[in-house]
This record gives C-alpha cells, sequence and structure tokens, in this order.
C-alpha cells in the first residue's frame, strides 16, 4: 500500500558523500535520463540499492500489516457480498506483500531477513496501519480512502527507474483499483444510508483524516532532500505534490455525499492548491517510532503467526536446496 | 495525547480475533536462519495458444508447492489456462553486460521481408519490354 520515499537525515548527508565509480555511474545514470530500466543484474550505486531495499521492503510490510486492521472484519461483514469483497481484499494485500518481498529481494535481502526487521522494529511500516478499525465505517473509508492515497503514491512510483519494483506496482494498482471502487461503494452506500449509517461514516472519517494527511510524509519544508533520488527516479513527487494530487481526487468525492472532514481550513484555492491545517507533525512522529494505538498489536499478530507457522516451515526447508537471489 | 496513552493503555483489548481467543507469548527471540525457501520464477498464460510468459517469483519448498503458491498469487483475476515454475537456480541467463552482442541486430535489415523491393526494379524492366 505504501513506499516511504522519506530519507533520515543520516541518509541524506551520506547520499551525498558516496563516492562511484565514475564511468559505471555515468553510464547508470545516463540509461535512467534515457527512460530505461534497471534490472537487478545490472550495476548500480551502493546507494540506489540501499534506498530501494529500504522503501520496497517498508511497502511490503506496509502490505501484509495492512491486512491486518480488515482481516478482524471479515467475521462481521454486513452481508455475503461485503465478505466476498474483503476477503478478496485481504487476500490481495497479502498477494501484494509477496509481489514487494520478491521485488526487494532480487537487491540481495532475503525475504526472511526483512520479517525479522519488521518484528524486531528495525524496519517500518506504513503509519496508518497503527489506527484501529473501529467500526465497519473505518472499512468502508479504508478501502476508498486509505487505497486511494495509496494509489496515489504507487502509480507515480511505478514511473520510477528500477524494473522489478515497476512491474509488481503495475500489477498492484490494477488489483487496488478495485479495492478502491468497492470501498467508494461501501462509503456511498453508508453515506445514503440511514441516520446511524451516516453518523459512524463521518465519525470514521473524522478520526481518519489526520492519518491521511500524514501517510505522505512530512511537509518538503520539513523533509530531508536529496537530488539524487530524484536524479535516480527513486523518488519521483514531492510529499506535498502526491497529498495535493490525493487532496485533488478525493475530497470532492466526500463532499458531494454530504459528508465533512473535520478541517475549517480545507479549501482549494485559486491556484488549485489545497488548504489545510497542518497536522500534529509529532503525533506522526509519535506512532513512527511505536507510539500509536496499534503499533504494539501489529507487531504482536505478526510475531504469533511467525512463531505459529514456525514448526511448518522448519519441515518444509530442504537443508540441500541453495538459495539463489530471484531474477526478475 | 491523553487519548493516545489511553489508547495505548488499551492496546490488547482488540478487536482481533487472533489476539482474543489465543493466549500469546510473544517471544523475544525472533527466527534467525540462513536457510530460506528458496525462489521459483513463475510462467503464466493467459489463454489456449498463447505465449506463456514470466510475471513474477514466488518462495516454496518444492515444485507442487510452488505452484499452489502461484496459483494464489497470480492466478487470482481474469483468465489462467496454465502457470509454470521454475526454480531460480535452474535458469541460466547472459549477464547484463553481454547486451551489447544484440546491439546490431535491429540493423540486420536483410533478415526482414521489407528489405526486398522488387516493384520498381520490375516497372522499369517492363518499360524497357515495351515495343517503341
Amino acid at each position: 500500500m505504501y513506499g516511504s520515499t522519506n530519507l533520515s537525515e543520516e541518509d541524506a548527508k551520506r547520499m551525498n558523500t558516496t563516492v562511484e565509480d565514475p564511468e559505471k555511474l555515468e553510464a547508470f545514470e545516463s540509461r535512467i535520463a534515457r527512460g530505461e530500466k534497471i534490472e537487478p543484474q545490472d550495476w548500480m550505486p551502493v546507494e540506489y540499492r540501499k534506498q530501494l531495499i529500504r522503501m520496497i521492503e517498508q511497502h511490503a510490510h506496509s502490505e501484509i500489516v495492512g491486512a491486518l486492521p480488515e482481516g478482524t472484519w471479515i467475521t462481521r461483514a454486513p452481508n455475503f457480498r461485503r465478505k466476498l469483497a474483503l476477503i478478496a481484499k485481504v487476500q490481495d494485500e497479502i498477494g501484494h506483500g509477496q509481489l514487494l518481498y520478491s521485488a526487494a529481494e532480487t537487491l540481495g535481502k532475503t525475504r526472511e531477513e526483512m520479517l525479522n526487521d519488521l518484528l524486531n522494529g528495525k524496519s517500518k511500516y506504513s503509519n496508518v496501519f497503527n489506527y484501529p478499525a473501529k467500526t465497519w465505517a473505518d472499512i468502508a473509508v479504508i478501502g476508498f480512502l486509505v487505497d486511494g492515497a495509496a494509489i496515489v503514491n504507487q502509480v507515480i512510483n511505478s514511473k520510477g527507474s528500477y524494473g522489478p519494483y515497476c512491474r509488481a506496482l503495475e500489477r498492484i494498482c490494477y488489483e487496488e483499483s478495485f479495492h478502491l471502487k468497492q470501498g467508494h461503494d461501501n462509503v456511498v452506500y453508508l453515506a445514503t444510508g440511514t441516520k446511524h449509517q451516516r453518523a459512524i461514516l463521518q465519525d470514521a472519517i473524522n478520526r481518519w483524516y489526520v492519518p491521511l494527511l500524514h501517510f505522505f510524509g512530512p511537509p518538503d519544508k520539513m523533509s530531508a532532500h536529496s537530488e539524487k533520488l530524484m536524479k535516480w527516479k527513486v523518488k519521483l513527487a514531492s510529499n506535498d505534490d502526491m497529498r495535493n494530487q490525493f487532496l485533488d481526487q478525493y475530497v470532492p468525492k466526500i463532499w458531494e455525499l454530504d459528508i465533512t472532514f473535520p478541517d475549517p481550513n480545507l479549501k482549494k484555492n485559486n491556484d488549485g492548491i489545497w488548504e489545510f491545517s497542518d497536522p500534529d507533525w509529532n503525533e506522526f512522529k509519535r506512532v513512527i517510532n511505536g507510539g500509536g494505538p496499534c503499533n504494539a498489536e501489529r507487531i504482536a499478530v505478526r510475531k504469533f503467526a511467525e512463531e505459529a507457522g514456525r514448526w511448518v516451515r522448519q519441515a518444509l526447508m530442504s537443508p540441500t536446496e541453495k538459495y539463489v537471489v530471484p531474477l526478475a | 495525547m491523553g487519548e493516545f496513552e489511553n489508547e495505548i493503555q488499551n492496546t490488547m483489548n482488540t478487536l482481533d480475533p487472533r489476539i482474543k481467543r489465543l493466549s500469546l507469548e510473544p517471544s523475544a527471540v525472533v527466527e534467525k536462519t540462513n536457510s530460506h525457501l528458496i525462489t521459483y520464477e513463475v510462467f503464466h498464460q493467459e489463454k489456449r495458444g498463447k505465449h506463456v510468459t514470466h510475471v513474477g517469483v514466488v518462495h516454496a519448498s518444492n515444485p507442487e508447492m510452488a505452484l499452489v503458491m502461484a496459483k494464489e498469487v497470480f492466478g487470482r483475476r481474469g483468465k489462467t489456462t496454465n502457470l509454470w515454475v521454475v526454480k531460480t537456480s535452474d535458469v541460466y541467463t547472459f549477464g547484463s553486460d553481454d547486451e551489447d552482442m544484440f546491439e546490431t541486430t535491429p540493423e540486420k535489415t536483410f533478415r526482414d521481408p521489407a528489405y526486398y523491393k522488387v516493384r520498381d526494379r520490375i516497372e522499369k524492366f517492363q518499360q524497357r519490354q515495351k515495343p517503341l
């Protein structure tokens, strides 16, 4: 659902100091400038590999952790049709995780190492999944707006330079367009339903508004920049640009249902730029560092799955098989 | 702020049945292993008579499991007639440094049907043959 291109200060500094073979770097950069893709077997700068692993891995974790809040609602879906759609969506998310782990794996980090780093807290996933899905309306809002935000991000990233990531994203975007449509359908049913249905929808929108603004990362003026990531087509749009694109596409679709966002300053100005009250970025940091309402629960569920399934994996493991990095 | 801390306190009072129904004892030890499930390259055939094309990778312990995984990951939507899986280590490829050996192939126009244009010659010939 999400690939963060936000750099830590430390990474940003190193990006600008690592020295690469100038001849190879030149060939690499001109290939990207020509619009060609980089494939796993190609030479690539150390930092390019490192940043891509970090980004694709976070994205993969976000997919599988993102399925957890929705998964809990499968048993309580309001009808059979909604239940079928939700099962399909949750299965897709796990499938997307698998596609992305494989894409990251082509860069040299194994899936097991990535899963270990998720459990030991070394690698992150999107903050948005550390909030609870309290009512059925949360499932509608997640399906429509969280997936909508993810699609904005993923369509942009699918134009990037790394072949395996782009191919995975194309497939993911195709499948997520179903998530979006069924989410919209669900939102519209609640919005045009009973007083109570409208009330739980409004409540869910009120709670998801800030996490959605946070989704695209800190404002450009606050985040560490790297010209190189742009040049290498790892990062393709700024956080503010993506956030604006999201608001432009989705705010009107909520307003037309006579549902509001909890922000009196939310409006589009004459230049086509959306204005909104700055959300609390300290909360964003607090949630990233483990302080969100569901961080502990999400990791606990993953740990449980990891441990409960260990005997199966070990029984299946063949000691004579030699692991090689996947091809594409 | 206060609301958040409250939330954390209630973290394990959850809607997740896996947490609710099972006694969960997250151990501090995360599995550390150097023996990974190997990967299989997956090929997908959409229709009878179409090419079978590479679509991605799955992790599996053996080819049968790889097929099951491939069906789940690559056969969820649209049409599928068949899936193939091949152990990644069994695939042989050229190195990316060898890409230049194909560089001149598009120049070999003598291999293209469009290279052979005889109409002009036939017309000139027919002109010459006409009685004066």
